[in-house]
């Protein structure tokens, strides 16, 4: 008897829980990225339109339509000001989907390409390749290397040093500032044995980090390896979720989590190549953008990726636009990235120690 | 669906942790799995759930060689309920449930409504649909196990597997997680769990496997397999078995 009243009380129970569950917050975010393409959309017209030089409106019509008539106002908006824009969106993009993929990869919060060294390897490898006097092609290949070297470094030193004992967390930044060190040493041996005439200057001046001197041509061959490596990050990003689970789990939920590490490692470490090789050093935006992104529309990746996507490329067009047009003088974009990124790591910090508190 | 585990040692590094082990667990069965710290149990579990290889010794499901079978293949036949644990990141729990879906969609491939729906179906089982929104980090112990086991239910494995699910949890949680291991077990799955209480043992189990320096001491249901005996072998202190009534025991430890 007191069974089959609880049976029914059981079922009355759960039919009234499913009253009560709020339905899921999937209109929020399908909102929240039409907002974030919108301010995308806006302000990459706006971008184009600012500037020391005034392109009249009537202009524009005709710089896209017959750009080889449009005079002055065709080559600042086509060979200058587009470029520069399309590159802030790409580079934005992909280095904050690649941060975000780092962190899901190592599980860890405050990890991304720059922080563990990746950039500090792609940077010596173009480096070399600037020291060498190749073309774009070869600084980019090197620089995909040298982000590739040292990301594997920081995955084997961090995953042997796990296994003996210690914080994870603690233990890959540790790994990661080693081997960004190490990175750093080798870019300052290049710049010692480099001309100091001429290429010390030029790699001095790129590893700042910057889109000013961004051509057409630069942008097309840096576009390729950084969409390659931003697509197959977009493409996996639910599984990524799994593996933030860890190991064991991943295998135990039917994932196997190697084939997702590589394509992560590699296609990072093409997009970091891809950048340091065209705009130099900068710094901060793929460990930042991801914690905004997942104020904004929360931890699953399926929606933090391509959210991170939009609000780096959003970030780095605003911040480029401040480089461009705060002083007289162009700020380098890599400090200004530094400069935004710095209080906000520590901000992250403290309020991680406040949580655990 | 049963599993069994024949002749089976297994270890790290070349080096075995548990010997010679062998066990069935049917459909409708909960085989509970009882040891001191350090006497196997979650090396046979690794084994079970296909994370180690055996070194000698097979795993069979519904009698086929588990060893030869993909993540994928496995993972809809045993689903893994590991103890509640913090991750990184503050997914929702529906999120949490949904990543059980993975295994039935392509690597580039989300969760549909279809998944959605058996996501929420599970939490309804567990009398959990209302976390669905929150927050899983911000959940107390005994939810986010409760979950933990949703998730699994949603994996649509036929045999469970639940580490220690008992373990940090206050005593009203820890019964409503048994409730549901029973109630499991009533509606036709297999699980086999690990608990350091043989208490729940008694509570919930059909079968009860005693574990001893990676070997089994005693293997059958609960009532002659935990015995004055047997455990005060297997964990080295003084007890006594007292019968509660109602088909009950409980183990009474002596301190002097």
């Amino acid at each position: 008897m007191s069974t089959a009243a609880e049976t029914v009380a059981g079922g009355l129970e759960s039919r009234d829980l499913e009253a009560q569950v709020a339905p899921s917050r999937a209109p929020r975010t399908r909102l929240i990225f039409v907002a974030l393409w919108a301010a995308l959309i806006i302000l990459t017209v706006c971008s184009l339109l600012f500037g020391r030089y005034n392109v009249p409106w009537q202009s524009w019509w005709q710089a896209f339509a017959e750009p080889d008539s449009a005079g002055l106002a065709g080559i600042v908006l086509l060979q200058v000001r587009l470029p520069r824009v399309l590159a802030a969106l790409l580079i934005g993009g992909g280095l904050s989907v690649s941060g975000a993929a780092f962190q899901g990869l190592f599980r860890n919060p405050m990890a991304s390409p720059d922080i563990l060294g990746a950039y500090a390897g792609a940077g010596f490898g173009a480096s070399v390749g600037i020291l060498f006097g190749f073309g774009i092609v070869g600084i980019q290949v090197l620089g995909l290397a040298g982000g590739l070297a040292a990301m594997l470094a920081v995955w084997f030193v961090a995953s042997a040093a796990t296994r003996t004992g210690g914080d994870p967390t603690l233990t890959l930044i540790l790994v990661g500032i080693i081997v960004r060190e190490a990175g750093m040493a080798l870019i300052r041996l290049a710049e010692y044995v480099a001309d100091p005439h001429g290429k010390l200057a030029s790699i001095t001046f790129w590893l700042v980090g910057g889109l000013a001197a961004v051509t057409p041509h630069d942008l097309e061959f840096a576009a390729i390896p950084i969409l390659l490596g931003t697509i197959p990050l977009l493409l996996l990003r639910w599984k990524l979720n799994v593996l933030s689970f860890g190991e064991d789990e991943a295998k135990a939920l039917g994932v196997s989590p190697w084939g997702i590490r590589i394509v992560i490692i590699v296609c990072s470490a093409m997009i970091s190549g891809a950048v340091v090789s065209i705009a130099g050093m900068i710094m901060w935006v793929g460990l930042v953008i991801p914690h905004l992104a997942r104020m904004v529309v929360g931890a699953n990746h399926k929606a933090l990726l391509p959210a991170s996507f939009l609000i780096g490329s959003c970030y780095l067009l605003l911040v480029d636009d401040c480089a461009r047009g705060l002083f007289a003088l162009e700020v380098p974009l890599g400090i200004l990235t530094s400069l935004v990124g710095v209080p906000f790591f520590l901000y992250l910090v403290f309020r991680t120690r406040m949580e655990r508190a | 669906m049963n599993i069994s585990v024949d002749h089976v040692s297994s270890g790290y590094r070349g080096k075995a942790v548990i010997f010679d082990i062998s066990l069935a667990l049917e459909s409708g069965e909960v085989l509970c799995l009882l040891g001191a710290n350090g006497s196997g149990k979650t090396t046979l579990f690794k084994t079970i759930l296909g994370l180690l290889r055996p070194m000698s010794g097979k795993v069979f499901v519904d009698g086929e060689d588990i060893s030869r079978w993909s993540r994928q293949r496995l993972a809809k036949s045993i689903g893994y309920v590991p103890q509640a644990h913090t991750p990184p990141f503050a997914y929702c729990v529906r999120d949490v449930v949904l990543m059980a879906r993975s295994v039935y969609s392509g690597p580039f491939a989300s969760p549909g409504k279809r998944d959605i729906a058996i996501a929420e179906e599970s939490l309804d089982r567990l009398s959990i649909l209302r976390l669905a929104n929150e927050r899983y980090t911000e959940l107390s112990g005994g939810e986010r196990q409760l979950v933990l086991i949703a998730r699994a239910l949603a994996q649509q494995a036929r045999l469970l597997v639940l580490d220690e699910p008992t373990s940090n949890l206050d005593f009203g949680n820890q019964m409503r997680v048994l409730r549901h291991v029973k109630e499991l077990a009533q509606s036709g799955l297999g699980l086999l769990m690990t608990t350091h209480f043989p208490d729940f043992a008694f509570l919930c189990a059909s079968k009860v496997a005693l574990m001893k320096q990676g070997r089994i001491l005693a293997m059958d249901r609960p009532k002659d397999t935990l015995t004055q005996a047997s455990l005060e072998e297997a964990y080295g202190t003084p007890l006594r078995i007292v019968d509660a009534g109602l088909g009950i025991h409980v183990v009474v430890p002596r301190l002097n």
